[in-house]
């Protein structure tokens, strides 16, 4: 074991041999090493987070045929730390009558639920915050804070605009979660583990993308609606709740929404990556050093959150009704039909081979989709009859 | 150490770091509150009535068909885990208590109780 493959041992190993030759006890020195570790990892987190808010703001303005920030520093790299800076000098108002713990707790849960995500997003091999072997039921925990402090902050603020949001947060939550719930299921049956270091090492020779597409694609679905984005941001609803549940957040604590908003979307990135293409593999580029594994992951991480950005500025926010009829019964019922084609499929070609295995699933995963789209195309086509009456194909224009 | 003491510290930090970051904002901002601009927020006009109204009774059926899924998971995640192992005996066992699920959605459904009203 060198530096080059395992940095962070070494160095946790190094810093530890110094606190106990201070005189400190050997338990104390564990902790405090692993907490001033955990302090570097959320530290870079945050300073991600900062260009975050850059690179969010130039791809909207690319996506919308604008330029963007472009005035301070270099392709205006310099504009989030003028933001910061705003944000912090600026007056934190409290709305009269707010229920006042609840209103000041809820930017730093919403923050929180995020960063404790990272605890056990497998960066690298070797870099890890905790390896739990309940890894995938601990994303749905952690994203549940998330939502809470969202109906904490709309219940909190004494103001109409924002109850309205929380309340939409609700029925959003509670309608996509049974669709990622049962989508985590089928990396889990591949994997034969919960833990998110074996779904990686699951896929060393296929990624899950190409064993289950619909249900990456599911994933993905439900995971835009659990951020609260566009097509599903019900809960801000800037045309019609004017902000929804920040309506009366201000100076940081507002920078905390926002801020949490936009690492909560990359780390979604990055667990999509993880989940169906194979996190930080790369034909093996990972076996040969963490400082190779890291770009890697970011990368993937990156190209996930840039498709949810892709998702949110090129499509309209839908209607509630039209949003749970969506989920309660075309995409619950898909899903969990899904998971069964998966099973049946993961018992009958489990002693095949690996390419019959995969072209297997692959089909069934194309047939289950194809089967679901023809459905809805004809419950719409009946719907669509039934209000402007069958169409006449003869009068139809060429 | 227990692993589920990294889970505990992570919370910790990420408890801190925010904390810090609206500190730093209650220091370095002025504080100059007075009734005018603690208003509530609305459109061209005042506030009419009370804001913290009950629920609709709608989000209780959403609710209570959310719970049965939700703990559906607790019982499904095992079964995924182990399915490998179980042979086709066991999966056709999750097959059949998926679908008990999905009709009980459906008959949700078809009194319509999933209609957004």
């Amino acid at each position: 074991m060198n530096f080059w493959n395992d940095p962070l041992k070494i160095a946790a190993d190094w810093m530890e041999g110094i606190f106990v030759g201070w005189g400190m006890d050997a338990v104390l020195a564990h902790v405090l090493v692993a907490f001033l570790g955990v302090f570097l990892l959320i530290a870079i987190l945050m300073v991600v987070d900062i260009f975050l808010v850059w690179v969010e703001r130039k791809v909207v303005a690319r996506f919308q045929d604008r330029l963007g920030p472009n005035r301070l520093g270099p392709f205006g790299l310099i504009q989030p730390f003028a933001d910061i800076i705003k944000l912090i000098i600026k007056e934190d108002t409290t709305p009269g009558g707010a229920d006042k713990v609840v209103y000041n707790l809820a930017p730093i849960l919403s923050m929180m639920s995020v960063l404790i995500l990272w605890a056990v997003v497998p960066i690298a091999p070797v870099m890890l915050g905790v390896d739990l072997n309940v890894g995938v039921l601990f994303l749905i925990a952690a994203g549940a804070i998330g939502t809470l402090s969202i109906i904490m902050a709309g219940w909190s603020s004494n103001n109409k605009f924002a109850l309205i949001g929380g309340f939409r947060q609700v029925a959003v939550m509670v309608a996509f979660e049974v669709p990622m719930l049962t989508m985590l299921l089928v990396p889990t049956i591949f994997a034969s583990s919960m833990n998110m270091n074996d779904i990686i090492q699951g896929q060393g020779n296929l990624w899950y993308f190409a064993l289950s597409p619909l249900g990456a694609l599911i994933f993905l679905v439900a995971a835009i609606a659990e951020l609260g984005r566009a097509p599903f941001d019900l809960a801000e609803g800037e045309s019609e709740l004017v902000s929804g549940f920040n309506i009366e957040y201000s100076g940081m604590k507002f920078g905390m929404f926002y801020a949490g908003e936009l690492l909560h979307a990359m780390t979604f990135g990055g667990i999509w990556a993880i989940l169906f293409f194979g996190g930080y593999r790369f034909f093996g580029l990972e076996q040969v050093s963490p400082f190779l594994a890291i770009p890697i992951f970011l990368f993937k991480a990156l190209i996930g959150y840039w498709i949810i950005m892709w998702v949110r500025y090129t499509m309209m926010r839908i209607r509630i009704d039209q949003m749970l009829v969506f989920n309660w019964v075309f995409l619950t019922p898909l899903s969990f039909v899904l998971l069964m084609v998966t099973a049946l499929m993961n018992a009958l070609l489990k002693d095949a081979s690996l390419w019959i295995y995969g072209l297997g699933m692959f089909l069934s995963n194309v047939v289950v989709g194809w089967i679901a789209l023809e459905i809805a195309r004809s419950v719409s086509r009946k719907q669509r009859e039934s209000v402007e009456g069958p169409k006449n194909l003869a009068e139809a224009p060429h | 150490m227990n692993e589920w003491l990294y889970v505990a510290l992570f919370i910790v930090v990420g408890l801190i770091i925010p904390i810090g970051a609206i500190a730093a904002g209650f220091i370095f901002g002025p504080k100059k509150p007075n009734p005018i601009k603690e208003t509530t927020y609305e459109c061209g006009i005042e506030t009419v009535g009370d804001t913290w109204v009950q629920f609709k009774a709608q989000y209780y059926i959403f609710a209570l068909v959310f719970l049965v899924f939700d703990v559906e998971a607790v019982f499904l995640f095992p079964w995924a885990v182990k399915i490998g192992q179980l042979g086709l005996y066991a999966v056709v066992e999750g097959i059949i208590f998926i679908t008990i699920l999905i009709v009980g959605l459906m008959y949700a459904w078809r009194k319509g109780m999933l209609e957004w009203a």
